[in-house]
């Protein structure tokens, strides 16, 4: 028999079924059809992670808080979060490392004065205000961020930045660029942790930031066919939202997907949680319009499936703003899903949990979603659990506990948890619900309730403001991810979270560092796997320099138990030097060949990829 | 172009030779020793054999019961894909190869029980205790084999000079509380009912000495020692020389087991592997005049457990000490770091045994030399070593005092070669050279003031043939010791010789010595020029020879130490030289190996009794078989179809001719008229 029980409780239950309105606090205030430059840096932080109102902080009493109000853990006080991250990290809430004051300073703009007067005549609106230019000079990556914080100088920022409106804008802007020999750099979302967006300091142009976020309205929805043409610059949970008003939605949802772009997406072949019913942003998208210096890019049908030898926009997925702009994309839409249920099963250990997404995947069956978490995620869970206010609660949690750890014999230093999400029509959510359950039981998982579920789903859009929380205490931490065929999964984890461990010893790392994975994607063939790795840094003279090389030392641990350079992130310039052994020498020189033909001026001079 | 290679040495001789030597020399950090058998003489066996034993594991792991390691081998993908393979392939079902598998898992497996274990743990207590002076450990050694059980998979690498070894390694670790190790152990134990059951109940698991094509007998072997180091059950052992050395010298390793053990690391199954290299050395090998006798075609006994029983008369001897080193666990992972990239295998299922890739083969085999290479470098020396070799090169003997003072000069050259040299504190040379002729009294004495060998009294009146075979057992056996410091003055020995033959190219001669005797000791392979580095390092520094430019030239001083270098490798350079002839001038077209050792032993004797040749250690098979591999790889000599040797006649190929060539004038020049004729 199964058994109903919670074990990771984060927060009260919720009473909403849908991701969709876990993030609808986060309300957007943006003018979908402004023509006013949008200062995202007003409700943005500019030196860490999302909304400058939201925040995690340990108040007076020492207790971590998370501000705010827009997310269900805002206003919350998170009791044993101090407890696990002093322990953890051995951290101290004493010893702070707060950002520095002053924002950094900013080389002067160069600016090509013949485009700027071009570009006045169009009416495009632009700006080389600095903090406009250092806003879109960075993406999320730890060494971005910590530059921000500590205000150091970036070498290179973008010299302008400009806001078209529309595609004909962009190819305005584009044809002006070639015409004035200036770098252009595609800006959306802004989540890049793969150091796309940066400036390469070796560009001596002027180089202006093409943001996209004014282009962001669903131009037309077609009911018949089930798609929906939309402006690339739209910001995920936008789209999300407007879709929703007319009973659709596409389903894309990464967990960027409050920040995020289509245009991004497409560019760096982004993959969303609920691919397993929608499929990843290459199975989504049916047209692509793409501006480049030799003119657009598009196909000239929507058919679903053509045989015209490769597919273009395999050219474009995953170009990471190489080749040119993705200004409007047609992509598959479905009806919102009747219901949506969330689930958990915990598990005796990390093999069972592996063992049991294997035979999902084999089967299947997979739900929307289906993510294992390692026991340092089960962990870091609790650790996130807010003040509980009745003592029959406490009472139940405690009776729970007791259940799987004594009574089932779990190792609570061993368990492992896995969070589902089903969709569709009631009775097949049942059905397919009773069948997941099954084959867990099969490998010894005990179902854990919907809230944790839930619960284990919202973690994954606090854990990057967590980051900022450990900056403020001399801790740095990053993620990564990568995919793998199912046999090496147990073998990839264990050997990377060890060589983490050795390579922070061996360079003088003081404290033991956090290693963590989850299982995120299921595939017939393989899995996504997602790493979270953080240290105390205390001690250390370069930390951040520190933290790199440990990461190097791991990508070089993924590729060689079998892992790929990138499942989702992209390359961009922080592992440009392995794509030659990722794809061949040869694989390269085809992409290279690409290149110089659609941008031989390298116009779209981010130097991402090759 | 040898001047090149000269001059390039030469130029890289400070900077790159210190370095590795730095590297090497292991005389700034080796361990003292503890005698273990000091306890065992001061409390009680029994006690110490029922005592409380609870090693730590890998990663914590419980300790997994031997049939439920079988279950988990059988039921392994890895075996199931060849079951159905060779299913396939012979038309069996694959549950009757299943069960071949079974059976010869069954054959196969240890079933280590703690019971047996504490029987030999007082067994050999009151055995050690009789046989021997003291049995001494480097208890950091111990200390870091205890980490390292912990964090990796560990593989115990001990050198093998006598079937003592493995039962010895067992008690130390018991000893030590560690965690007891499993045992590859050649199936010929096996013919020893009792004993080899006792074995397998104390750890060893029994291998086929040979089941080249058996892909079932491959699979199950090979699972069964990956599923033990990637569970972490037991650290296991074997022994990397493959056999019991029988002259003493190390012997070339065998790569099969050591590529079996390295793999689960290439796969990414284990983080590491850590290899522990374990150097045992024997005061006086048990086995002593046995191995000689072997060598000399006396065919090695089966054993059996009579046999064993009978060697109790050895109980009544001394044996002296025995020394165990534990070396640093040498990671296999900083090994391969830069040389083996491991992900060449990803394109592969992993369960689908494939021949190792070169790049892996030759890791596997530059490792498997290290590592001889680390086990001799802590072999432990006795003077009687240092003595050994001086006499071996005064064959009609040598005035005690002269021996003394000569023992004495070449312990000053041997510590100075950083040998790991247990010479007695304190106690007079004198005192030192008799209590080591005592212990071998069988193999040297003293009469008139004159040291020489022993030679064994038969009975009755004798051929010339069994008297010069009485002679050569005692010469072999007393080069079993010298056998023991040649890793240590190889490479100068070697420099030396060259200097004495072709004194305008060094290099190439050294080179060619260096190819040629590379079957008989152990030289890492691409190392020529690291190790000619070295040999001019080490005479430069004890003032042998001197660098003027480019030239090696001997000192005023350089005279003994490299005649007694020339004294000490031209056995080698005779018996080489012995079996060229022999190709040359005796060897018939169809000559098969079976018949090529007995035809060159009789060459031999042929020579030696009409008085053409004084060494005897021509007559060693082991040398005989190394000459031939040596003449093999060089292409002076070529193997036709399956066993016919067909020798190369002088006007057939002219780079082998020039081998020949230079490898008779070579030995021609070098031999001494105290040799021959």
């Amino acid at each position: 028999g199964l058994f109903h029980l919670s074990i990771v409780v984060l927060c009260p239950p919720l009473t909403s079924d849908s991701i969709s309105t876990v993030l609808a606090a986060a309300t957007i205030t943006m003018k979908l059809t402004s023509t006013v430059c949008f200062p995202r840096q007003e409700i943005m932080k500019w030196n860490g992670w999302g909304y400058s109102d939201s925040k995690f902080l340990f108040n007076k009493k020492g207790q971590a808080e998370f501000t705010g109000k827009r997310y269900r853990l805002s206003g919350m006080v998170l009791p044993s979060l101090q407890d696990w991250f002093e322990n953890t990290f051995g951290a101290s809430v004493n010893h702070k490392s707060p950002p520095a004051l002053n924002a950094s300073a900013v080389p002067p703009a160069s600016l090509n004065e013949a485009f700027v007067e071009d570009l006045k005549a169009t009416g495009i609106p632009f700006s080389h205000e600095a903090e406009d230019r250092v806003f879109r000079a960075h993406g999320h990556c730890l060494h971005e961020i910590f530059a921000l914080r500590e205000g150091k100088k970036f070498e290179r920022v973008p010299d302008m930045v400009v806001w078209p409106n529309c595609h004909s804008d962009v190819v305005k802007i584009v044809e002006l660029a070639c015409k004035h020999n200036v770098c252009l750099i595609p800006y959306g979302g802004g989540t890049s942790v793969t150091s796309a967006l940066e400036c390469p300091p070796e560009e001596t142009r002027c180089i202006v930031s093409l943001d996209t976020s004014q282009m962001n309205r669903i131009l037309w929805i077609d009911e018949k066919n089930l798609v929906a043409h939309v402006e690339a610059g739209i910001i995920g949970q936008d789209l999300e939202r407007l879709l929703n008003e007319s009973g659709y939605c596409t389903g894309h949802e990464p967990d960027s997907m409050e920040f995020s772009s289509l245009g991004g997406w497409v560019a760096t072949r982004a993959s969303g949680m609920k691919k397993n019913v929608y499929g990843n942003i290459e199975d989504l998208v049916i047209h692509i319009k793409v501006v480049t210096p030799r003119g657009v890019i598009e196909k000239s049908c929507q058919g679903p499936r053509m045989s015209t030898g490769p597919d273009i926009h395999h050219f474009i997925l995953g170009s990471e703003g190489t080749l040119g702009v993705v200004t409007e994309v047609t992509m598959k839409i479905r009806p919102i899903p009747e219901y949506q249920k969330y689930g958990s099963v915990v598990f005796p250990n990390f093999e069972a949990g592996v063992a049991c997404l294997r035979e999902v995947a084999k089967q299947r069956c997979a739900p929307a979603s289906i993510r294992l978490m390692d026991n340092e995620q089960f962990q870091f869970g609790h650790a996130l659990k807010p003040q509980v206010s009745s003592i029959f609660t406490n009472f139940v949690e405690g009776l729970k506990k007791f259940y799987i750890t004594k009574f089932k014999g779990f190792d609570p230093h061993q368990l492992v948890v896995a969070t589902l999400l089903f969709e569709g029509d009631r009775e097949r959510v049942l059905q397919h619900e009773k069948q997941v359950y099954d084959i867990a039981a099969t490998f010894g998982g005990l179902a854990a309730g919907e809230d944790n579920g839930q619960r284990g789903y919202i973690l994954t859009f606090v854990i990057a403001y967590l980051r900022d929380l450990g900056m403020d205490y001399y801790v740095v931490a990053e993620s990564f991810e990568t995919s793998v065929p199912w046999d090496r999964v147990l073998d990839l984890c264990r050997n990377v979270k060890e060589r983490i461990n050795r390579e922070c010893k061996e360079r003088g790392v003081q404290f033991q560092p956090l290693t963590s994975c989850r299982v995120t994607q299921t595939y017939d063939a393989g899995a996504c796997v997602y790493f979270y790795f953080a240290f105390n840094y205390r001690g250390l003279a370069d930390p951040v320099h520190t933290y790199e090389r440990v990461e190097h030392a791991a990508r070089e641990e993924i590729l060689a138990n079998g892992g790929s350079l990138s499942h989702h992130h992209g390359v961009g310039k922080l592992r440009k030097e392995w794509m030659k052994e990722s794809i061949s020498s040869l694989g390269v020189g085809m992409l290279q060949s690409v290149k110089d033909y659609v941008d031989p001026d390298n116009i779209f001079g981010n130097r991402n990829l090759l | 172009h040898p001047h090149q290679a000269t001059q390039m040495s030469n130029y890289c001789l400070n900077i790159l030779v210190f370095v590795t030597l730095q590297q090497r020399d292991p005389m700034l950090k080796r361990d003292g020793f503890e005698d273990i058998l000091e306890e065992r003489r001061n409390s009680s066996d029994l006690k110490y054999a029922l005592r409380c034993y609870a090693p730590v594991l890998y990663k914590g792991v419980t300790p997994c019961k031997a049939n439920m390691l079988k279950n988990i081998v059988l039921q392994s993908d890895q075996l199931r894909y060849v079951i159905n393979q060779v299913s396939q392939e012979s038309g069996e079902a694959p549950d009757i190869i299943q069960e071949e598998a079974s059976v010869i898992l069954e054959e196969m497996a240890h079933r280590l029980q703690i019971s047996t274990v504490r029987f030999f743990a007082f067994a050999l207590s009151k055995a050690f205790k009789t046989l021997f002076q003291h049995v001494c450990v480097n208890e950091e050694g111990i200390q870091r084999l205890q980490q390292a059980i912990q964090e990796h998979p560990v593989v115990l690498l001990p050198s093998h000079r006598s079937y003592m070894d493995f039962l010895l390694m067992s008690y130390i670790l018991y000893t030590y509380d560690l965690a007891l190790p499993v045992i590859a152990a050649g199936m010929d134990f096996m013919g020893m009912k009792f004993v080899g059951e006792m074995l397998r109940m104390s750890g060893a698991f029994f291998i086929r000495r040979s089941f080249g094509g058996d892909k079932l007998y491959w699979a199950v072997f090979s699972e069964y020692v990956k599923t033990m180091l990637r569970n972490g059950f037991a650290p296991i052992e074997f022994f990397l020389e493959g056999t019991r050395s029988r002259t003493c010298k190390s012997l070339t390793p065998k790569l099969g087991l050591l590529n079996i053990v390295i793999e689960p690391f290439f796969k990414g199954e284990v983080f590491d592997v850590n290899l522990v290299p374990i150097s045992i050395s024997y005061e006086r090998i048990l086995e002593e005049s046995l191995y000689a006798r072997e060598l000399l075609g006396v065919p090695k006994p089966k054993e059996s457990t009579s046999g064993l029983l009978k060697a109790r008369r050895i109980l009544s001897e001394d044996y002296g000490s025995i020394h165990v080193y534990f070396g640093q666990p040498v990671s296999v992972r900083s090994l391969a770091q830069g040389k083996v990239n491991r992900s060449t295998y990803n394109l592969f299922p992993r369960h689908i045994p494939r021949k190792p890739m070169e790049e892996t083969q030759s890791f596997v085999n530059d490792t498997a030399y290290r590592i001889v290479r680390l086990q001799e470098d802590n072999m432990v020396l006795k003077p009687w070593v240092l003595m050994a070799s001086l006499l071996l090169q005064n064959l009609e003997g040598m005035e005690l005092s002269v021996l003394t003072e000569q023992t004495v000069w070449l312990r000053g050259l041997a510590l100075s070669y950083a040998a790991f040299l247990d010479w007695p504190d304190h106690a007079p040379t004198a005192k030192v050279v008799s209590s080591s002729l005592a212990l071998h009294r069988g193999l040297a004495c003293v009469s008139g003031g004159r040291v020489s060998l022993v030679v064994g009294e038969p009975l009755g009146p004798v051929t010339p043939e069994e008297a010069l075979f009485n002679r050569a057992v005692s010469v072999l056996s007393c080069a079993s010791y010298r056998n023991q410091v040649l890793h240590v003055f190889l490479r100068p020995a070697m420099l030396a010789v060259a200097m004495l033959h072709l004194s305008d190219e060094v290099y190439n001669c050294f080179s060619f010595l260096w190819d040629m005797f590379s079957n008989d000791f152990i030289l890492c392979p691409g190392d020529t020029v690291q190790d000619f580095e070295e040999a001019c390092y080490l005479l430069v520094k004890t003032g042998a020879v001197q660098m003027p430019q480019q030239d090696i030239v001997m000192t005023d001083i350089g005279q003994p130490t490299l005649s007694f270098f020339n004294g000490l490798l031209e056995p080698f350079l005779q018996g080489y030289q012995v079996v060229c002839r022999y190709l040359c001038e005796e060897a018939s077209e169809g000559l098969t190996e079976k018949q090529y050792i007995p035809a060159v032993r009789s060459f031999a004797v042929k020579l030696i009794l009409a008085g053409n040749l004084r060494c005897y250690e021509v007559l060693s098979s082991d040398m005989q078989k190394n000459a031939l591999a040596a003449l093999l790889r060089m292409d002076a000599v070529r193997k036709v179809k399956n066993r016919m040797i067909s020798h190369i006649n002088q006007t057939q190929i002219s780079p082998s001719l020039s081998l020949v060539a230079v490898a008779e004038d070579l030995c021609r020049d070098g031999l001494t008229p105290s040799y021959i004729r």
